[in-house]
């Protein structure tokens, strides 16, 4: 077991060595120039060529990805172009709004939809269990965005429940804050919940129909009894497979949900970054989430493996 | 013919595939209605008429330049099908033959393509397209560009899988014998063996692209104007939202009706041509 996941750490860690050159050659063709662009179209071309000094655009392109992936593997991501303040303090600041709305919604997402896909599971077949496959079908297809703007319509316009967007920060207090993050938390939950309830009805179906849950039966379990005891637990694995899988998608779905609610989160820092042509921000906010993603790859592998002792095994 | 005679063999029609099938079939209509008739123009701004409720005259109402909704919605569904569909094109033209190559010739260049789908794989696909646009600049080419790049490892890791459960089947071996060289094989025997899951696959990526489409217009990054996108009506409607809310439904409505009706279709084609699925699911 520990050969197979040095390999597997080998292999992601080559994945993300790969995914910064990618990133760094994608970034570096992108047209206009940084410099040009904080100087304003007036700009004298002496301090234009003194800028692109200072900022490091003058050297060649592989001397600057290999300074780059140094002060990477440092911690450091550079200084922003437009804000002029380290990249990495940029991300951690953002991180405090995107990181809580994303674990919140992934909380959100279980909740709801463990119950609900047991309860499907339980009832397969009947009108109840159509009922919510129908319904995930829609929640699937609901654009998290859209949702977004009706809960704004319906709980911010009209009731006055909760504000329009914006974010007050942790600092005016945790209540404050929680509030401004329920909204933007329901609407990244529901796309996410769908996908869930499916999966775990699925897993669920299919353990019950396993020999040691018909086992469970015959000894005289209560379907309740047996569903809840045996083919639950089982059936949670590729739910938490799933859910580890998605939690990137959900960082990168705030991207969008925070757009709706002005919400400062590193979604709104990289669509600014990519307007302000602040490239050294978007390479930095998106070897972050590449990171991530790699990182929740390789536990949920990890996980998978203490939690099912056949894969266990069979890698050994 | 696939699809007829698997419908002829099971009889009946899953509800699932009715659905899907007949919304579908409605939103292409509709798109391609568009072409030769609208409403109003869709891009003509009449001052006068802005911010108008649904009536008989404007059936989704107007938005703040006077514009008919029910005409742009129209216009919007062939912006947003075209741009899926060519994404799924290009998934699947470079993806496919990606994935037969390498379950045929294994080694090294399996070894690279999976690597590559793994690479891909790494970057959230929104971030990806979001990094594509940002780059080659917004615009509908550039968002099937973004959106096609992710569907390549999705159509070559599904191909080279069933492919290479294929290759030790005896119709695959007597084609061998035949004398018969590796890419032959791949496009006479294993292709039309394995068309029914890319065909399922493609319904759940072109659905994926409308959600794709729409987020990237949505923050300015997809369809550019004066071409009507549902993602960017929805991005115009929201200042408006508290004076008329209507500006947001009508898209919004339009991309969850388009987007479950792929879904349903997939779900009901998969019933279809593969019955073992129809019960677990």
């Amino acid at each position: 077991m520990a050969r197979y996941l040095l390999q597997r750490a080998f292999s992601l860690g080559l994945t993300l060595l790969i995914a910064t050159l990618v990133i760094f050659v994608v970034l570096d063709i992108v047209p206009g120039d940084p410099a040009s662009f904080m100087m304003g179209l007036n700009a004298d071309p002496q301090t234009l060529a003194q800028l692109r000094h200072e900022l490091g655009l003058d050297l060649p392109a592989w001397q600057r990805y290999f300074i780059w992936l140094g002060s990477l593997a440092g911690g450091d991501l550079g200084i922003s172009y437009t804000y002029r303040v380290p990249v990495s303090e940029l991300i951690v600041e953002r991180l405090s709004v995107s990181l809580p709305l994303t674990l919140m919604a992934t909380a959100l997402s279980l909740v709801i939809a463990i119950p609900l896909g047991v309860f499907a599971a339980a009832r397969r077949g009947r009108f109840s269990d159509a009922a919510v496959v129908g319904a995930t079908q829609l929640g699937v297809a609901i654009p998290n965005f859209w949702f977004a703007l009706l809960l704004v319509f319906v709980f911010a316009t009209t009731l006055h429940w909760f504000s329009a967007g914006g974010f007050p920060g942790w600092d005016e207090g945790t209540g404050h804050a929680l509030q401004a993050l329920v909204l933007p938390t329901i609407a990244l939950a529901l796309p996410q919940a769908a996908i869930l309830t499916r999966v775990t009805r699925s897993a669920l179906i299919e353990t019950l129909g396993e020999d040691f849950v018909r086992t469970a039966r015959s000894k005289g379990l209560s379907e309740a009894r047996s569903l809840r005891r045996h083919a639950l637990r089982n059936a949670l694995i590729p739910v938490l497979t799933i859910l580890g899988l998605q939690f990137t998608f959900l960082l990168a779905g705030a991207i969008i949900v925070e757009n709706v609610f002005y919400l400062p989160g590193l979604g709104r820092l990289v669509l600014q970054a990519i307007t302000q042509r602040d490239l050294i921000v978007v390479q930095g906010v998106v070897i972050v989430l590449v990171a991530a993603a790699v990182t929740v790859t390789f536990l949920v592998e990890i996980a998978y493996m203490i939690a099912d002792p056949r894969v266990r095994v069979g890698r050994t | 013919m696939m699809l007829l005679s698997a419908a002829r063999r099971t009889r009946r029609l899953s509800p699932s595939l009715l659905a899907g099938g007949t919304l579908t079939t409605l939103i292409v209509a509709a798109a391609i209605v568009s072409f030769v008739w609208t409403p109003y123009d869709a891009t003509l701004i009449v001052v006068e008429n802005r911010l108008l409720p649904p009536s008989l005259a404007h059936w989704f109402g107007t938005d703040h330049f006077g514009r008919d909704i029910f005409s742009m919605v129209l216009q919007g569904a062939r912006t947003s099908i075209a741009v899926a569909l060519v994404a799924v094109g290009v998934g699947l033209l470079i993806g496919v033959p990606l994935g037969l190559l390498a379950a045929a010739q294994r080694g090294l260049f399996d070894e690279i393509v999976m690597r590559t789908n793994d690479l891909v794989f790494a970057f959230p696909a929104l971030l990806l397209a979001i990094l594509i646009t940002a780059v080659a600049g917004p615009g509908a080419v550039n968002a099937i560009l973004a959106i096609g790049i992710f569907n390549i490892p999705v159509f070559s890791r599904l191909a080279r899988g069933s492919a290479l459960s294929l290759w030790t089947r005896d119709f695959v071996l007597a084609a061998r014998v035949a004398g018969k060289g590796a890419i032959r094989i791949s496009h006479e025997h294993i292709l039309p063996n394995i068309a029914s899951v890319l065909i399922v696959q493609g319904t759940i990526q072109f659905a994926l692209g409308i959600l794709a489409e729409a987020a990237l217009s949505y923050v300015g990054l997809g369809t550019q104007p004066p071409d009507p996108s549902w993602g960017r009506m929805l991005a115009e409607s929201q200042t408006f939202v508290a004076l008329a809310p209507w500006l947001a439904l009508a898209p919004g409505a339009a991309i969850v009706l388009t987007v479950l009706g792929l879904n349903l279709l997939g779900d009901g084609l998969r019933d279809l041509l593969d019955p073992k699925t129809r019960i677990e699911r």
